[in-house]
Formats: structure tokens, C-alpha cells, sequence
């Protein structure tokens, strides 16, 4: 459904410094149960966040105040395994609009492009830039702005462009999604599907 | 003529028009739904007020989410009954075929598809789960989507999106004894890493690959994903047309001969270039077992753990992390450790050949005193000849719990879970933190090996006791 616009996101960032942080750490199977989408940020890396009777883990970046913001950044091969959109959504719904990483799985990405959460892939070295300065001062802030396709360490000016198609860039920023342009090609569809 | 991989065949067919500087508009032949990733879709097409376009391409199953004890019952957990019932009632409103619990067809969805014959050659085949994989044993391209596309599937049956670059893996040689297709995905992982084959859709080729049957096909493109791939196809031969022959949804007559005389053609042009190739040889393949908590951290049964040569920071401190989870130190051997659990089953290893072999190597034998065997059988059809096959009685005698069929412990949605802290040997496909349970280890394996560990109670090459 749709989404609110992308355009300039400016803030500060929550550091998560892990590679290959997969599906199911994002949400963890059990809690795919609901036939709406409500409430998935609630256990948004839930098993990393809370011990096995509900108390939250006082070491987990989630639970440490200093670190707040509307971006995510981790490392390597993010959202790999599962196609669950559940995890996009449990991302959306804790409050991130954008996940920063060095590499992201495939799937991952489509869904978060699909939803509205922006997935920006920079180098191993600014990545390493961010966490090194999220560490010494958590206030910094990161400048994603997607018309120029670029994202911005404000505290040293160190700064990327990143990668994506012109469609989704479009659908981005006027928060639209994939569904309401196919539903304009229904002629077309219906004449192709006589074909198969 | 431009030469053309298979995949491109396939590919190409299907586009319906390209957005400039964007994706393809896709077309979906076939679409497989299950309980947990369809609802919302559901729902949102409601909100939409729009109906699904072509209800006769979606089929229907609930697998991830249901018991495998006493499924002739109300299902006791309330919200897995409501994903389930809410399946039902989308189903009948529509008019899609639904394989429901207790039905002659019911079952994994990745292994129900092929089983009825739905999953055929040059296909496009999607469904909200990344094994979808698997159908791409049939020489059709299939992958995983998630829910908004579903939803894009039930109201336009397209998808949007961006042609995946070419990887072909090829095999060559000839397989040892006790090894098993299982240790080919499993090594080839191993070599190229589980975030090795992303933005890639792989092409399987070789000798070794065409020696595998159906269901061993199935095994390796199920886990194409598992190196970050989109999705595995194996050219269709003369062993598809053999398995697909007189399969429910299978063409017939005269239908058949003019499918056949298509498939024929699907195959990779002599010349036709890949963006990526890797070559093995099926001789270096040996058992294989996960140590990590990434498929792609896999050695041979009779291996060491890597040590931290050569690691640094973030890679580093995942890798300590992952072992520490996993209770393992670095360079130890695998061979000899404890195990709590085996778990037989998954859209990767639950089907009628699995099970055979695992009767086979444990037949007259009995299970360790320390071990909780569990076999669950990725179908109704699959259960049903394990019984009439004496696999049943055979695996009882060994001491194994045989449950209904269903998705089970492979993501333990349901109450099929590993204790935290135990150790489980698993024919699945993810060995991630917690996968089978909160805090359970897991090790991926082939049936094979599984079945060793089972008689040994510890990690066991399969070669050696049997
Ligand atoms: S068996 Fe496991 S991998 Fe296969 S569809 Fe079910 S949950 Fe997914």
C-alpha cells in the first residue's frame, strides 16, 4: 500500500555492526503469525532484544537510549534468507526509513523498495566511517538525499552516491508502488496472458 | 542467431513490455500461496477493491504454520488457526485450488508443485517463500517474492522486475559413494560463500548434475538461495519427462508430445555467455556438515573448523560471534561432537527418496539412547508411500518419531522446536540463530549423514558405519 514520500532524510543513525544479519534475527518465524500489518515492530530483532522471559538485553543497540534515528546501518549481506516482507515491515514500523549496509540480499531489497524503506548500498570503507564516528559521538547525523542519489556523513562531509533505477526512484519519492502501475497495463497483461 | 542461455529463454518470453531504466513487467504462469505470506495480500486487495485476475494459475496449501500432530483437529494455536482459516475463506471467495490439511495433496508447497505436476519445463513460477528455488529443478524459472508482490501476482499476475545476471555452476564427474546431491549444494556453498551467488540466477550444468534424479535436483536448486542467489535451473532431460509423465497436471496425448517438442528446446545455446562461471569437480565432494550459523559456513564431516587466519574487524567478530552461538572454538574437528536432535524433513529433504535412504542405512539398527529423531514428510502423497513401502515400520523399529506433513521444525513455527541449547544434525536448509527454536543449533546435512548421527548419537561421516 502506499507510503509516505522519500525525499531528503536527515538523522541520526542506529549502529548495528553486524554481517550477515539475516531474516530471521529481523523477525524471527513466530512472530509471522498475524493476518494483518500491525504491530511488527514490536519484535523487530527480537531475539537479540529481549531474553527468553521478555526482559529486554540491556547490551542490544535497541535498548541503549543514546542510540536513536531513523536509519539503520549494519554490515555486509543484510536481509539475507527468508522473503518474508515481515521483516521490511517489523523495520518500517520501528520507525527506520532507510537501512544503510555494504552489500544487501536481493530479495530484502525488492521488499524494501516495495514498502517504502530505502535500501542504500555504499562502499566498506564509508561504512566503516559511519561507525567509527557513530561511536565517538552518537549524535551525528547521515544526509540521505534520494533525488541526487547521495548519502552524506554530516559530522566529516564524507560522502557517496548510491544506486538505483529511475522507476523506483520515481515510485520513492511520490510514494507510490508497483501494483498501481500494473493495474494501468491491464489491457496489455490480459492480451499477453492469451499468449502463455 | 544470438545465442541464448536457458535462462534467457525463459526470461525473455515472459516479459510483457520494459520500463525504461527500470524493471521488466513480468508475467507469472504459476503462483503457489500458503498461509503466512498471503493474508495481507489479501487484505490490501481488498482495500484496493480489486478482485484476482486469474484465480486458475494460484494453488493453494497451508504448510509453514500447521501442527504435525493430530492435523485432523482444530488447530490449537489460535493465531496459526487463523492464518490457516483465513487461507480457507480467501481460497473459496476467489476460487483458488486449495490442497487443505488432510487432503490426498497436502503438503510443502515446493514439494506438492511438483508432485501434481503444476511445476513444468520453461515456467515462470513465484510464490511468498524463497525456496521457491526449487521448481527451477524443472528447467523453469522460480523464485521467492514477498508479500506486495503476491499481492501484485493475485491482481495483474506480473510482477515488476529487474533481469538477475547469469552464474552457471557446473559439476562434472562422478559422486563418491555416500555422497549425496545435499553435499554438492552444500560444498558449492561452501566455496562461493551465502552472499557468493546475490544478484546472480544460477544455471546448474555438468555430468554430475545430469546424473541426479528429480528429487536430488530438487535438493541443490531449493538451495540456490542460500548463496544469495534468486533462484537455480537445471536444463529439463529425459529424467523430467520421466517424472512429470502422468502427473495429475502433467499434459496428455497429444498435448504432451508438443510440450516435450518445446522443452527440447529449452536448453543453454552452444557459445551463449554467462556473466559468472565456477567449475567443480564431483570427485573432491565429500559429506558435508554446517558448523556456523550461515549455510554457507559448511566443511566436510571428517573436517576442522576454521581458524581466524586472515579475518579482520566486523568478518572477524561475526565469525567468533556465530562460533560462540554455536558452542564451537576454531580449528576443533566436527567429527565426534554430541548431538541432541535429527530432524529429517524440509522442502529441501522431505521427500520419498530421502526417507528411503535414511530406512535404508537404518534398518535393523537403533537410534542412540541420547538422540530425538523426527521425521517429517513433506507430503500427504510422500507419507503415504512411506507407509506402503514399510519405510514407516522400519523407522519406528530404529526408534524415529514420524509426524504429519508440514514445514515443522525447518522454521518451527509451530510447536515442532528445538530446546535452546540442543544440538540438531538437519536435512533443512538454514542453520540461522534460532531458526529451529530460540537458542537452538543447528547443523545442515544430507539424509546420509543425518541417519549416522541418528545410530551414533554424534557427527559422523556416513561412510564410516555403514
Ligand atoms: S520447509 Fe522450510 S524452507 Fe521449505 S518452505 Fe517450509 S519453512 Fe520454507
Amino acid at each position: 500500500m502506499a507510503y509516505d514520500k522519500f525525499n531528503v532524510l536527515k538523522s541520526t543513525v542506529v549502529p548495528l555492526p553486524a554481517e550477515n544479519v539475516d531474516t530471521d534475527q529481523i523477525i524471527p518465524a513466530r512472530f509471522l503469525k498475524a493476518t494483518e500489518r500491525v504491530g511488527f515492530g514490536d519484535n523487530l530483532f527480537r531475539d537479540w532484544r529481549y531474553d527468553p522471559t521478555g526482559a529486554p538485553k540491556p547490551d542490544f543497540v535497541l535498548n541503549n537510549p543514546t542510540y536513536q534515528g531513523k536509519i539503520l546501518v549494519s554490515g555486509k549481506n543484510f536481509g539475507s534468507g527468508s522473503s518474508r516482507e515481515h521483516a521490511v515491515w517489523a523495520i518500517y514500523d520501528y520507525g527506520f526509513r532507510c537501512v544503510v549496509s555494504s552489500f544487501f540480499a536481493d530479495i530484502f531489497k525488492n521488499n524494501c523498495l516495495n514498502i517504502g524503506v530505502l535500501p542504500v548500498t555504499v562502499s566498506e570503507k564509508f561504512l566503516n566511517s559511519v561507525f567509527e564516528a557513530v561511536e565517538a559521538d552518537p549524535k551525528v547525523e547521515l544526509e540521505v538525499d534520494i533525488e541526487r542519489q547521495s548519502i552524506t556523513l554530516l559530522s566529516t562531509g564524507e560522502s557517496e552516491s548510491f544506486d538505483i533505477n529511475s522507476y523506483k526512484k520515481e515510485n520513492m519519492k511520490n510514494g507510490f508502488d508497483d501494483i498501481d502501475y500494473l493495474l494501468n497495463l491491464k489491457e496489455e497483461i490480459a492480451e499477453f496472458a492469451k499468449t502463455r | 542467431m544470438e545465442k541464448k542461455t536457458l535462462f534467457d529463454k525463459i526470461w525473455d518470453a515472459h516479459v510483457v513490455r520494459t520500463v525504461p531504466d527500470g524493471p521488466d513487467v513480468f508475467f507469472i504462469d504459476k503462483h503457489f500461496i500458503h498461509e503466512v505470506t498471503s493474508p495481507v495480500a489479501f487484505l490490501n486487495l481488498e482495500k484496493r477493491g480489486v478482485t484476482v485476475l486469474h484465480p486458475e494459475r494460484t494453488i493453494a496449501t497451508p504448510d509453514h504454520n500447521v501442527p504435525t500432530i493430530d492435523q485432523e483437529k482444530t488447530i490449537k494455536d489460535q493465531l496459526s488457526r487463523m492464518q490457516v482459516e483465513k487461507l480457507r475463506t480467501n481460497c473459496k471467495k476467489y476460487g483458488i485450488e486449495l490442497h487443505d490439511l488432510g487432503s490426498a495433496h497436502h503438503g510443502i508447497v515446493h514439494v506438492i508443485g511438483p508432485e501434481l505436476g503444476v511445476t513444468q519445463p520453461g515456467m515462470t513460477i513465484v510464490c511468498g517463500d524463497s525456496h521457491t528455488s526449487t521448481h527451477g529443478a524443472f528447467g523453469a524459472i522460480a523464485f521467492g517474492i514477498g508479500t506486495s508482490e503476491v499481492e501484485m501476482v493475485l491482481a495483474t499476475q506480473c510482477i515488476m522486475q529487474s533481469k538477475p545476471k547469469k552464474l552457471r555452476i557446473t559439476v562434472d564427474g562422478e559422486l563418491g559413494k555416500g555422497v549425496t546431491s545435499k553435499d554438492i549444494i552444500l560444498y558449492i556453498i561452501s566455496q562461493i560463500s551465502a552472499s557468493g551467488g546475490t544478484g546472480y540466477f544460477i544455471e546448474y550444468a555438468g555430468s554430475a548434475i545430469r546424473a541426479l534424479s528429480m528429487e536430488a535436483r530438487m535438493t541443490i536448486c531449493n538451495m540456490s538461495i542460500e548463496m544469495g542467489a534468486r533462484g537455480g535451473l537445471i536444463a529439463p532431460d529425459e529424467t523430467t519427462y520421466a517424472y512429470l509423465k502422468g502427473k495429475r497436471y502433467s499434459p496428455k496425448g497429444a498435448d504432451w508430445e508438443k510440450a516435450v517438442a518445446y522443452w527440447e528446446s529449452l536448453k543453454t545455446d552452444e557459445g551463449a555467455e554467462f556473466d559468472l562461471e565456477y567449475h567443480y569437480d564431483a570427485a573432491d565432494i565429500e559429506p558435508m556438515i554446517t558448523y556456523g550459523t550461515n549455510p554457507g559456513m559448511g566443511i566436510k564431516v571428517k573436517g576442522f573448523i576454521p581458524e581466524t587466519v586472515g579475518m579482520e574487524g566486523s568478518n572477524k567478530k561475526s565469525y567468533l560471534k556465530s562460533l560462540e552461538y554455536m558452542g564451537f572454538l576454531p580449528g576443533e574437528a566436527i567429527q565426534g561432537k554430541k548431538i541432541d536432535y535429527v530432524f529429517v524433513g524440509s522442502c529441501t529433504n522431505g521427500r520419498i527418496e530421502d526417507i528411503r535412504s535414511v530406512a535404508e542405512f537404518v534398518k535393523g539398527k537403533k537410534k542412540a539412547p541420547n538422540i530425538t529423531a523426527w521425521i517429517v514428510p513433506g507430503s500427504r502423497e510422500v507419507e503415504k508411500l512411506a507407509h506402503e513401502e514399510g519405510l514407516v515400520k522400519i523407522l519406528e523399529e530404529a526408534g524415529f518419531k514420524l509426524r504429519q506433513p508440514g514445514c515443522s521444525a525447518c522454521l518451527a513455527m509451530n510447536d515442532d522446536k528445538i530446546p535452546s541449547g540442543k544440538y540438531a544434525v538437519s536435512t533443512s536448509n538454514r542453520n540461522f540463530e534460532g531458526r529451529q527454536g530460540p537458542g537452538s543449533r543447528t547443523l545442515l546435512a544430507s539424509p546420509l549423514t543425518v541417519a549416522a548421527v541418528a545410530v551414533t548419537g554424534e557427527i559422523t561421516d556416513p561412510r564410516e558405519v555403514f
